[in-house]
C-alpha cells in the first residue's frame, strides 16, 4: 500500500462516521448501564437502563450498516470487541465515569439536546438505508430528551443539595461539549453528498435549548466560549476510555469464539 | 401514635401513584400497577418506562394513589353481595348461542 496520502473516498467516509455515532451511542450506553441496579429510586433505574438499552441498540444498527458499507467481511462485534481505545472515535464526553445522578443528567441532557438537532438533520441524508435507521432511532432520542429535560428542571430547581450538585456538574462538563460540533473532511466531504449533517447549521438552536433549560432550572449557564478539549474524532481519548473498554472485551477476547447461542 | 408518626418523617420515597393504561384506542383505562414519582410529569414517564415499553399502550393516566377513595373491606357484606332473593337481576333464564364469544 502506498504512504502517499490517498483521497478520502465517499465510501470510507460514510464507514468512519457511522462508527463515530456508534462509538457515540455505545460508550454512553455502557455508562449509564452502570446505573443498573444503583439508581436513586426504583423508577429511575429502570428509566436509565431502558435509555442504555437504546443507546447500544442504536449503536448495533449503526455499526452493523458500518461493516456493510465497509464490505470488508467484518461483524459488528470486531469493530465493538477487537478494537483498542484510539480507534474508537467517540466524544470524550461520553466516556467520563457516570459520576453522581446529577453528572449523568447534565451529561445525558447536553447530548440528548445535540442528538435531537443532530437526527432531525439526518432525517433527509440521502441513503434509504441510514435513514431509516435514524428515523427509528429518533422517536427514542425524543424521549431522552424529554426524560433528561425534566430531570434538570427537577434538579436545578429542587433542594439545595440538589442545585449545587447539578450546577457543579454541568460546570466540570462544560469543557468537553465544544467536540459536539466538531468536523473534519470526514464530514465535510459526506456533507456535499448530503449523508451527513452540518452541526453547525444548529448549534444556535441548541445553546438556546440549553441555556434556556438551565435558566429554567434557575442555573447558571457556564460560558459557551471557554476553552474546550478536543481531539477525540481522531483517537484521543481520557484514561477512562481504556477501563471501559478492557471490563467490556474481557470476555470476548478471552474467549473470541464465545457465541450467544 | 407516635410510632406512627416517626416512621412516616423516615420514609424518603417519593408520593404513591397508580398507573392506568389503555391498550388501544377505545378500549377503558385499566389499572396496570403503582409506582413512586415526584410529580405528575415524572409518574408518566415512569409509567412509559415501566409499563409500556412493549407496546401495551396508547395513552396513560396517572393518578396520586391517595386521591383513590376505596371501598373498605369491612364494607363487604352490604356492597357487594347480590341480592339472591331478586332472581329477575340475573339475565339466567336466556341461552346464549353456542356461537357468541366470550368477551375476552
Amino acid at each position: 500500500m502506498s504512504t502517499a496520502t490517498k483521497e478520502l473516498t465517499k465510501q470510507e467516509a460514510l464507514f468512519e462516521y457511522l462508527v463515530r455515532l456508534a462509538d457515540d451511542r455505545l460508550i454512553l450506553g455502557h455508562r449509564l448501564s452502570e446505573w443498573c441496579g444503583h439508581g436513586p429510586i426504583l423508577e429511575e433505574d429502570i428509566a436509565l437502563a431502558n435509555i442504555a438499552l437504546d443507546y447500544i441498540g442504536h449503536a448495533a444498527n449503526l455499526y452493523e450498516y458500518a461493516v456493510e458499507i465497509e464490505d470488508e467481511g467484518r461483524h459488528r462485534d470486531d469493530l465493538v470487541y477487537f478494537r483498542n481505545d484510539p480507534e474508537y472515535k467517540n466524544l470524550k464526553l461520553v466516556e467520563l465515569p457516570k459520576g453522581d445522578f446529577g453528572f449523568t443528567i447534565a451529561r445525558q441532557f447536553l447530548f440528548s439536546s445535540y442528538s435531537y438537532y443532530l437526527y432531525q438533520l439526518l432525517s433527509d441524508v440521502e441513503d434509504e438505508q441510514f435513514r431509516g435507521i435514524v428515523e427509528k432511532h429518533f422517536k427514542e432520542v425524543k424521549y431522552h430528551l424529554r426524560h433528561s429535560r425534566e430531570w434538570v428542571l427537577r434538579l436545578g430547581d429542587g433542594t439545595e443539595e440538589s442545585h449545587e450538585r447539578i450546577q457543579n456538574a454541568f460546570d466540570d462538563i462544560w469543557t468537553y461539549t465544544g467536540e459536539l460540533f466538531y468536523q473534519d473532511e470526514v464530514e465535510k466531504l459526506l456533507q456535499s453528498n448530503n449523508l451527513a449533517a452540518d452541526t453547525t447549521q444548529f448549534k444556535k438552536d441548541w445553546k438556546n435549548l440549553v441555556s434556556d433549560t438551565l435558566e429554567e432550572a434557575t442555573l447558571d449557564v457556564p460560558d459557551f466560549d471557554q476553552f474546550m478539549v478536543e481531539g477525540s474524532r481522531n483517537g484521543l481519548h481520557t484514561e477512562h476510555l481504556g477501563h471501559l473498554l478492557a471490563e467490556m472485551q474481557h470476555l470476548r477476547r478471552s474467549y473470541p469464539d464465545a457465541d450467544w447461542q | 401514635m407516635s410510632n406512627n408518626k416517626k416512621s412516616q418523617s423516615e420514609d424518603t420515597q417519593w408520593p404513591l401513584w397508580e398507573v392506568f393504561t389503555q391498550p388501544r384506542d377505545g378500549k377503558p383505562h385499566e389499572h396496570a400497577g403503582s409506582l413512586h414519582a415526584p410529580d405528575a410529569e415524572k409518574a408518566l414517564e415512569n409509567a412509559r418506562d415501566v409499563y409500556t415499553r412493549r407496546k401495551e399502550a396508547v395513552n396513560i393516566w396517572v393518578v396520586p394513589s391517595d386521591q383513590i377513595v376505596a371501598s373498605k373491606g369491612e364494607d363487604e357484606g352490604p356492597f357487594f353481595d347480590p341480592a339472591d332473593d331478586k332472581p329477575y337481576r340475573h339475565p339466567q333464564f336466556y341461552s346464549v348461542p353456542r356461537a357468541t364469544k366470550r368477551r375476552s
